[in-house]
């Protein structure tokens, strides 16, 4: 198991180290390119040469990158063009409140997603099975860029309860977080209830239950004693990787509703060509992503006795 | 002495017996209903100079609500028109032509470069493996629009760009699941049939494995289609998307997202096109794995 997790660990380096190479060939290939982003279009030749020159531009690539990565680890990110400040002074705030938004979508998607996919996954082929999976493809067929405004419209223009901002202005208000969680977690709950369903559906067809169901146990007790352990070891896993699309999901619900997060951050910087915000954002939501792949990895090894006792 | 031979009667080809498997789609509700929203604006798309009643880019009253007659009393602005007068019910008929050809383009192309490698790696094994999985999993490992903000915010945006964004972030899932499959066939009886017969590795990738692994390609590549049309959408959504001023879904929703709360018909209709041509596509992938699943 040990010699398992360090093995897992190490692929997660070594995937973040090429994620690093891939952006900064990317980003930072043509140093021509990198002092039009950080000087402005309108500079002089002769700026540009200088600042290339004060900032080591001008040593061979490798040598640039392997500065550059030297600084990332030791959570140097540079400047950001657009805000004049360090990077990590406006990207951690931003990803705190990102995290709140996350924390709160996963709050809503899991009870529900795991209810209606065991639901549904207990009676493979019922009413309620064909129902709960057809609502599912639906929800999930509306992108959160669709669902944003037509839930807007509903919720603020016809129905008048909710705000239709989430800039926070006045302070943490709970209420703007209503209408950015429901986006999310309509598009996210649906894979996970059909990935529980299968999970479920599959469990339902083993032996064990058969036997369980034969001698007589009530059918509450099969369910919640038997089946429920081992189906919902793979939604666990599914759990952790939907924190993936999260992130994507959190640039376009950001955008929409202004609440000052990492994905809009993101975005702003992008559409600003603020270069080093771009990197340590980019390396940011990878290193997310690769860690709760890993943790989704390790995890299932832990919880699946098969392959932990192998 | 005469050697009796028997009539063996010809199997059909494989795309025949392809076209007949497909067919079976219409056994499947869900699947059928999937493909009549597919037909449905593929039709839209291809009559669209017919059945738009007005330009897409002409101005007429601005911010008509929906089912306003035209100030000449003579057509119906059905859906509306936006901020700049432009009917919206007409840029939302031209705007299917352009996600109808992107869309099964990108996909296309995702593939065209997804299979060799999902082939490669999983026939030839190896380090070949390895290697294409290794950078596979890499790509995979990025959120994806995370991908797709920063490649075309770098080289920006036009129609190929987005072409060759779609391709270099979904080519590596499309590998994986080819991969997983060529590992399954690989081992049949045909396979080492034919590598007795000294048939060369590409015939036997191609010719022998590869169609027999088209069913969950078919099923993959509908839901696919639906992720591009989300993926082209959301970059117009984002402003990263192909330039004004001809009508994109996206580019809709982005243009009046500000005013989405005060006048909801100009957004709600590009997000209801869009959801529902989507759906289309999921619908018809879950109808086929039911079909398939069943034989």
């Amino acid at each position: 198991m040990l010699i398992f997790v360090i093995r897992r660990i190490g692929t997660m380096a070594l995937t973040m180290l090429v994620v690093s190479i891939l952006l900064f060939l990317l980003l930072e290939l043509q140093p021509g390119n990198v002092a039009i982003k950080v000087l402005g279009p309108y500079s002089s030749e002769e700026q540009r040469n200088l600042w290339l020159e004060a900032n080591g531009y001008f040593e061979p690539v490798y040598q640039r990158y392997l500065s550059w990565l030297l600084n990332f680890v030791t959570g140097d990110f540079g400047d950001s063009v657009r805000f004049k400040v360090p990077v990590g002074e406006i990207l951690w705030p931003r990803l705190a409140n990102t995290g709140i938004l996350a924390a709160a979508t996963l709050a809503v998607v899991v009870p529900i997603s795991l209810l209606l996919g065991v639901l549904a996954g207990m009676r493979e082929g019922s009413k309620l099975d064909r129902t709960i999976s057809v609502g599912s493809i639906i929800t999930t067929s509306i992108p959160e860029f669709a669902s944003a405004p037509l839930l807007g419209a509903i919720f603020v223009f016809w129905l008048g309860w909710l705000p239709g901002t989430s800039g926070m202005i006045d302070g943490f208000d709970p209420l703007q977080l209503i209408l950015p969680v429901m986006v999310l977690a309509l598009y996210d709950f649906g894979y996970v209830t059909r990935m529980t369903r299968a999970s479920m559906a599959e469990v339902m067809m083993t032996h064990y239950i058969r036997t369980a169901v034969l001698k007589g146990l009530p059918y509450r007790v099969v369910i919640m004693k038997h089946a429920l352990r081992n189906a919902l070891i793979a939604p666990f896993t599914v759990i952790m990787l939907q924190i993936n699309w999260l992130l994507s999901g959190v640039i376009v619900v950001e955008f929409f509703f202004a609440y000052k997060g990492f994905g809009a951050l993101l975005l702003e910087a992008s559409l600003n060509q603020d270069i080093f915000m771009i990197e340590a954002c980019a390396m940011v939501a990878v290193f997310v992503a690769v860690a709760t792949q890993t943790i989704a990895d390790l995890g299932y090894t832990y919880l699946n006795p098969r392959i932990r006792f192998s | 002495m005469a050697v009796e031979t028997q009539d063996v009667p010809r199997r059909e080809s494989a795309l025949l017996r392809t076209v007949k498997g497909i067919a079976l789609i219409r056994e499947s509700a869900v699947g059928v209903i999937g493909l009549s929203i597919i037909v449905f604006w593929v039709l839209v798309a291809l009559l669209a100079d017919v059945i738009a009643p007005f330009p897409p880019n002409q101005n007429y009253v601005p911010l008509a609500t929906p089912l306003t007659p035209t100030p000449d009393g003579t057509g119906m602005f059905w859906l509306g028109t936006d901020l700049q007068g432009r009917d919206i019910l007409s840029r939302i008929i031209h705007g299917s032509r352009k996600v109808l050809m992107l869309a099964p383009l990108a996909t296309l192309c995702a593939y065209a470069v997804g299979i060799p490698m999902g082939l490669a790696a999983g026939y030839k094994r190896g380090w070949v493996d390895d290697v294409l999985s290794f950078l596979s999993n890499v790509i995979l490992s990025f959120p994806i629009l995370v991908l797709y903000v920063i490649i075309i915010a770098t080289v920006g945006s036009s129609a190929i760009n987005i072409l060759l964004a779609v391709t270099f972030a979904s080519a590596p899932g499309i590998m994986r699941i080819v991969r997983g499959l060529v590992l399954d066939l690989r081992n049949r009886e045909y396979v080492f049939a034919a590598e007795t017969r000294g048939e060369p590795a590409w015939r036997i990738m191609l010719i022998e494995i590869l169609p027999n692994a088209r069913g969950p390609l078919i099923v993959d590549a509908c839901l696919r289609v639906g992720y591009v049309i989300i993926t082209i959408g959301v970059l117009g959504f984002l402003g990263l998307g192909l330039p004004p001023p001809d009508p994109d879904w996206g580019g809709m929703i982005n243009e009046f997202r500000v005013m989405s709360m005060s006048f909801p018909h100009m957004t709600v209709f590009p997000c209801l096109a869009i959801s529902s041509l989507v759906l289309g596509f999921n619908l018809l992938a879950d109808g086929l794995r039911e079909v398939s699943l069943r034989d």
